[in-house]
């Protein structure tokens, strides 16, 4: 039973993880800590990346053909692996971002039906 | 699918570059370095878990767990190196015998023949079954019907002769077969050196060119590259060398004398020193070889040829008498090569195989009682998580690496004993040159490996599956189980064992009885000192220039030749005969020689007028009879009247005269070789019968001729005496006294040439019995072993049981009773196993019916010995056991 909560719950985040990685690499290349702190930083520390999520979506995007990555130096000359969006990832983001657009609408609608007038 | 893939160092080094990032970031906003490490840390997660994630999705993991499995098989096997030792032993020794015997099965039965598109070969067998005459050959018109039929590409006739090779240092006798000039050209094979005969050579009498084989160039001519158009005299002909045929080739035939053929001389088979225009009705072309037209199958060919001979007997009635009922077979030319091998191979290839199936059980027995003692080793990775499945494979690999060390040291030995093992491989088995321990058979040994390590890994893998882990963690420290069901398999295993070795060892003991029937049948003959020495005289084309052309020209080499042989040292007796005289000569078995072996001949008087039937004959000088001590039982011998002048005579043997003169006195009586212008035979004297023919056959007619009336090129001088080594040499030195260019060979005692027909059978009996013999004792260890462990299982009950006062007798009664229990259920089920195998082997055996009460009883009484004694040695074991001992033994 527990398990099988926690696996809708993981998915959930998952699929938001990949959109807001997504979303993050539109500003240009960037490597996975950096990609961590974006997200952290511009939902204004609401939501806390757990970084050892980070990789395994990132690896998975990266299969998926949505980002590519190749190993470069940071800006305080480090190396560091850095991905950027793809043209397909472009696409996807597009749609993610509609998807969860409607989506939270309607679950806006459900929890707040007042507001609809 | 196909990206490069990442490795998994590079992920660590993202990662570790990440927490580098971040710490410093960290260290940025005023935590110092190690807080800043850690809260970085923190923050990640689980970074090994991150890896192993990493890890696991990037490869193959069955791969990982093979070698994981494999290192671990490994490690298990050297730790126990009693067990290794002795699985790997059983487990060598059955896949080297398998292999081995494959590899002759793989040799001669599975490779095609070495000629080109083999399948479209054939052997043409002319048959007479309504005079019960087969194999009878075929006459020159017959053959150039066949090859305008548009049946065949090419058929050509083949005549095995015997000739005197002279122009080397010494006169020699070799090996010549007299072919169609289509003869190369249908096998589809070319000469090493110079070319074959021409295909379209049509003219009259031999072709005066010659090929000779690789070993007669290496062997007469010193390998002499320039011995392309020289000549060589055969029997004072003289032919010219055209080509020599590759090492190796080998002419198609049954026996070794057929397929090592030294020269090959061609003809069209008409014209002198043949018949200008050879009578239909004359078979004189004694086998027939054919390469049937593209396309055909035998089948189509068979129909199309039974068309043809139907139309040929309406054409020619006066040569194709309706009773003689002639049909002309077609054979694969494969089958007729090694159709006679095939059964008692594969009865090799099926004992081999039942040894190594027992070998497999004995080591899954092993592998049982070993897997009781690593009960607790699998109940704990079991509690640790580990999977059924994964179990399982754990103990697959352990146990198909096992059996793959054990074929490989099998295969190993093979290699190192393959020369010694081919010695002992009979010579007459067709193909030996190309046995060899080619990739077909080493795929073979791999694969019975495999299929060996599943068979015997099976049973403990999934027993395994069924460990009760309460129960096993609860034993404290000790491997034992025990449980139920493991004795119940294990039971089943000796059970399987036993039947599997009473099958074996029944048709060991069959085969054995044949072989001890055939050795002790009464010969009806005497060969006791008896040597046969061989000589031929020329048969040259032209009859004029042939100085034995005629018996009154032989007869004074013939007494020549006796008077001189009386005269050697400790000979007491010398009889002259021609070849076919020689008893039981395997050489000459299935081979025909023009005008030797098989006669026509036609009665006088006969009811059922003209209709041939066919005997076995042979020419002899009076002396031969008495020389094998074959007594006279009516009328009288030959003697010196009766010479080329007189009218012929003829002694028969008694089933001679039975067959065709039962109830009446056989003296007297006539009949004529199935030629109209043959003169009349008289009996003049009726012999015992003597096995000189087949030793397995009872009664064969026969018919002897005078030798001084008939003449004879290939003569046997026999000679009886207390015979020195030296005899060979000093007869040939007799004989080439009287004529010089006579080559003289062989010098076989009839002892040698007795047990020489027995090669065959004796090399697969022997082969068989040996393998029942590693049967009974992997069996015997098999039960033992089991037994061995009951009993040591039970050491603490039999304690209470003798401390309560049990008498030792019935603790032994009861150990015996459970070994019997299980040695007697195998036997029953082998009992059927073996009434089904020796019907499939009935026409391997002699004199004993495949379903023999004795050897039955015997084998099963046997095998029941073997077992109560492997179950005594425990069973006293148990008789010691000291009950304080015993009960402490908890």
């Amino acid at each position: 039973m527990s398990t099988q909560d926690e696996k809708e719950r993981l998915e959930l985040l998952q699929g938001t993880l990949d959109m807001l990685i997504l979303r993050t690499l539109i500003f240009g290349s960037q490597h996975g800590q950096g990609i961590a702190r974006a997200i952290q930083q511009s939902s204004e520390e609401e939501l806390l990346v757990e970084h050892g999520a980070l990789y395994p979506a990132l690896r998975r995007l990266e299969e998926r053909g949505w980002i590519s990555a190749k190993w470069g130096t940071s800006s305080n000359n480090r190396k560091a692996r850095f991905y950027s969006l793809t043209a397909a990832g472009r696409k996807q983001l597009v749609k993610e971002t509609t998807k969860w657009k409607r989506l939270a609408t309607a679950i806006g609608r459900i929890l707040d039906p007042a507001k609809e007038g | 699918m196909f990206r490069r893939k990442r490795k998994a160092s590079d992920f660590s080094s993202e990662i570790e570059a990440h927490l580098q990032l971040e710490s410093e970031l960290l260290r940025e906003q005023g935590l110092t370095e190690e807080e800043a490490r850690a809260t970085a840390r923190r923050s990640f997660g689980n970074v090994m878990h991150s890896e192993e994630h990493f890890y696991e999705s990037t490869r193959w993991l069955g791969w990982d767990h093979f070698w994981q499995d494999l290192r671990y098989g490994l490690r298990v096997l050297r730790k126990a190196p009693g067990f290794t030792a002795i699985a790997v032993l059983t487990i060598a020794l059955g896949i080297g015998a398998t292999t081995a015997i494959f590899s002759v099965v793989d040799a001669t039965l599975l490779h095609p023949l070495p000629y080109g598109q083999p399948e479209q070969l054939v052997t043409l067998c002319d048959d007479l079954p309504g005079i019960g005459a087969h194999d009878v050959g075929m006459s020159q018109p017959e053959w150039q019907d066949l090859q305008r039929s548009g049946i065949f590409e090419h058929v050509s006739p083949a005549q095995f002769d015997e000739n005197n090779l002279t122009g080397s240092s010494r006169p020699a006798r070799v090996r010549i077969l007299i072919v169609a000039p289509n003869y190369f050209a249908l096998l589809g094979v070319k000469p090493q050196l110079g070319r074959a005969f021409d295909p379209e050579d049509h003219s009259p009498g031999l072709v005066l060119e010659v090929l000779i084989s690789d070993g007669l160039w290496k062997r007469a001519f010193g390998a002499d590259p320039n011995i392309l158009d020289k000549s060589v005299r055969l029997d004072t002909d003289l032919y010219r060398i055209v080509g020599v045929m590759p090492a190796g080739f080998d002419a198609p035939g049954r026996t070794p004398e057929e397929r090592n053929i030294e020269v090959w001389a061609a003809t069209s088979f008409y014209g002198a020193p043949m018949p200008d225009q050879p009578p239909r009705n004359r078979r004189s072309l004694p086998t027939a070889i054919g390469r049937l037209k593209p396309g055909l199958t035998i089948a189509a060919a068979q129909s199309r040829l039974d068309a043809l001979v139907a139309s040929l007997q309406k054409e020619f009635p006066g040569d194709y008498p309706r009773q003689s009922a002639w049909t002309v077979r077609l054979l694969p030319l494969k089958e007729s090569v090694v159709g006679n091998v095939r059964q008692s191979l594969i009865l090799l290839l099926g004992a081999v195989g039942l040894v190594l199936l027992i070998g497999c059980v004995n080591v899954a027995n092993l592998l049982l009682a070993r897997g009781s003692a690593r009960g607790r080793e699998m109940a704990i990775r079991r509690a640790l998580g580990a999977a059924h499945t994964r179990l399982t494979r754990q103990l697959l690999t352990e146990s198909v690496l096992l059996s793959l060390i054990g074929g490989t040291a099998g295969l190993l030995v093979l290699f190192c004993t393959k020369g010694f093992l081919l010695r002992h491989v009979p010579e007459s088995l067709p193909r030996l040159n190309d046995i060899s321990i080619s990739w077909g058979v080493l795929f073979f040994a791999l694969g019975a490996s495999l299929v060996a390590g599943v068979v015997f890994g099976l049973a403990p893998a999934l027993h395994a599956r069924r460990l009760d882990l309460n129960h096993m963690l609860k034993q404290e420290g000790r491997g034992t189980t025990g449980s139920g069901e493991q004795t119940r398999t294990r039971r089943i295993l000796v059970i399987t064992e036993f039947a599997l070795s009473l099958v074996l060892m029944i048709a060991a003991g069959l085969l054995l009885r044949s072989f001890w029937d055939l050795l002790n049948v009464r010969l009806g003959f005497n060969a006791q000192n008896v040597m046969a020495v061989r000589t031929r005289l020329p048969d040259p084309n032209d009859p004029k220039a042939d100085l034995y052309g005629s018996p009154a020209q032989e007869a004074p080499f013939l007494r020549e030749v006796l008077r001189r042989g009386r005269t050697l040292p400790g000979v007491e007796e010398v009889a002259l005969g021609d070849t076919a005289s020689i008893p039981l000569d395997e050489s000459l078995r299935n081979l025909k020689l023009i005008s030797e072996g098989q006669f026509l001949f036609t009665l006088e008087g006969d009811i059922q007028n003209d209709q041939p039937s066919v005997v076995e004959r042979s020419s002899v000088t009076p002396e031969y009879f008495h020389l094998l001590g074959i007594p006279l039982l009516r009328g009288r011998l030959f003697n010196d009247l009766d010479n080329d002048k007189a009218p012929q005579v003829t002694v028969v043997n008694e089933a001679f005269a039975r067959a065709y003169w039962p109830n009446e006195n056989p003296l007297g009586k006539r009949f004529k070789r199935n030629r109209a212008e043959a003169p009349w035979i008289t009996v003049v004297g009726v012999i015992a019968n003597a096995r000189t023919q087949s030793l397995a056959q009872d009664g064969v007619p026969q018919i002897y001729l005078d030798l001084y009336q008939t003449g004879g090129k290939r003569l046997a001088i026999f000679l009886r005496g207390q015979l020195a080594a030296a005899i060979p040499d000093q007869v040939r030195e007799q004989v080439q006294s009287v004529d010089p260019t006579l080559p003289v060979s062989g010098g076989q005692t009839l002892k040698e040439t007795v047990s020489a027909s027995l090669a065959e059978r004796r090399f697969s009996m022997e082969m068989i019995a040996l393998f029942a013999l590693t049967a009974l004792l992997l069996a015997g260890l098999g039960i033992y072993g089991v037994i061995s462990y009951m009993v040591s299982e039970r050491t603490h009950e039999i304690g209470i049981r003798i401390a309560l006062g049990a008498e030792r007798r019935s603790v032994v009664r009861m150990v015996l009773r459970q070994g019997l229990g299980l040695a007697i259920a195998g036997a029953a089920v082998g009992l059927i196993g073996a009434l089904i195998v020796s019907q499939l082997m009935a026409g391997l055996l002699y004199g004993v019916r495949p379903t023999d009460p004795m050897t039955f009883a015997g084998v099963t009484g046997l095998l029941l010995g073997v077992a109560v004694l492997a179950c005594y040695l425990p069973a006293r074991r148990a008789l010691r056991v000291d009950p304080l001992v015993a009960l402490r033994h908890e």
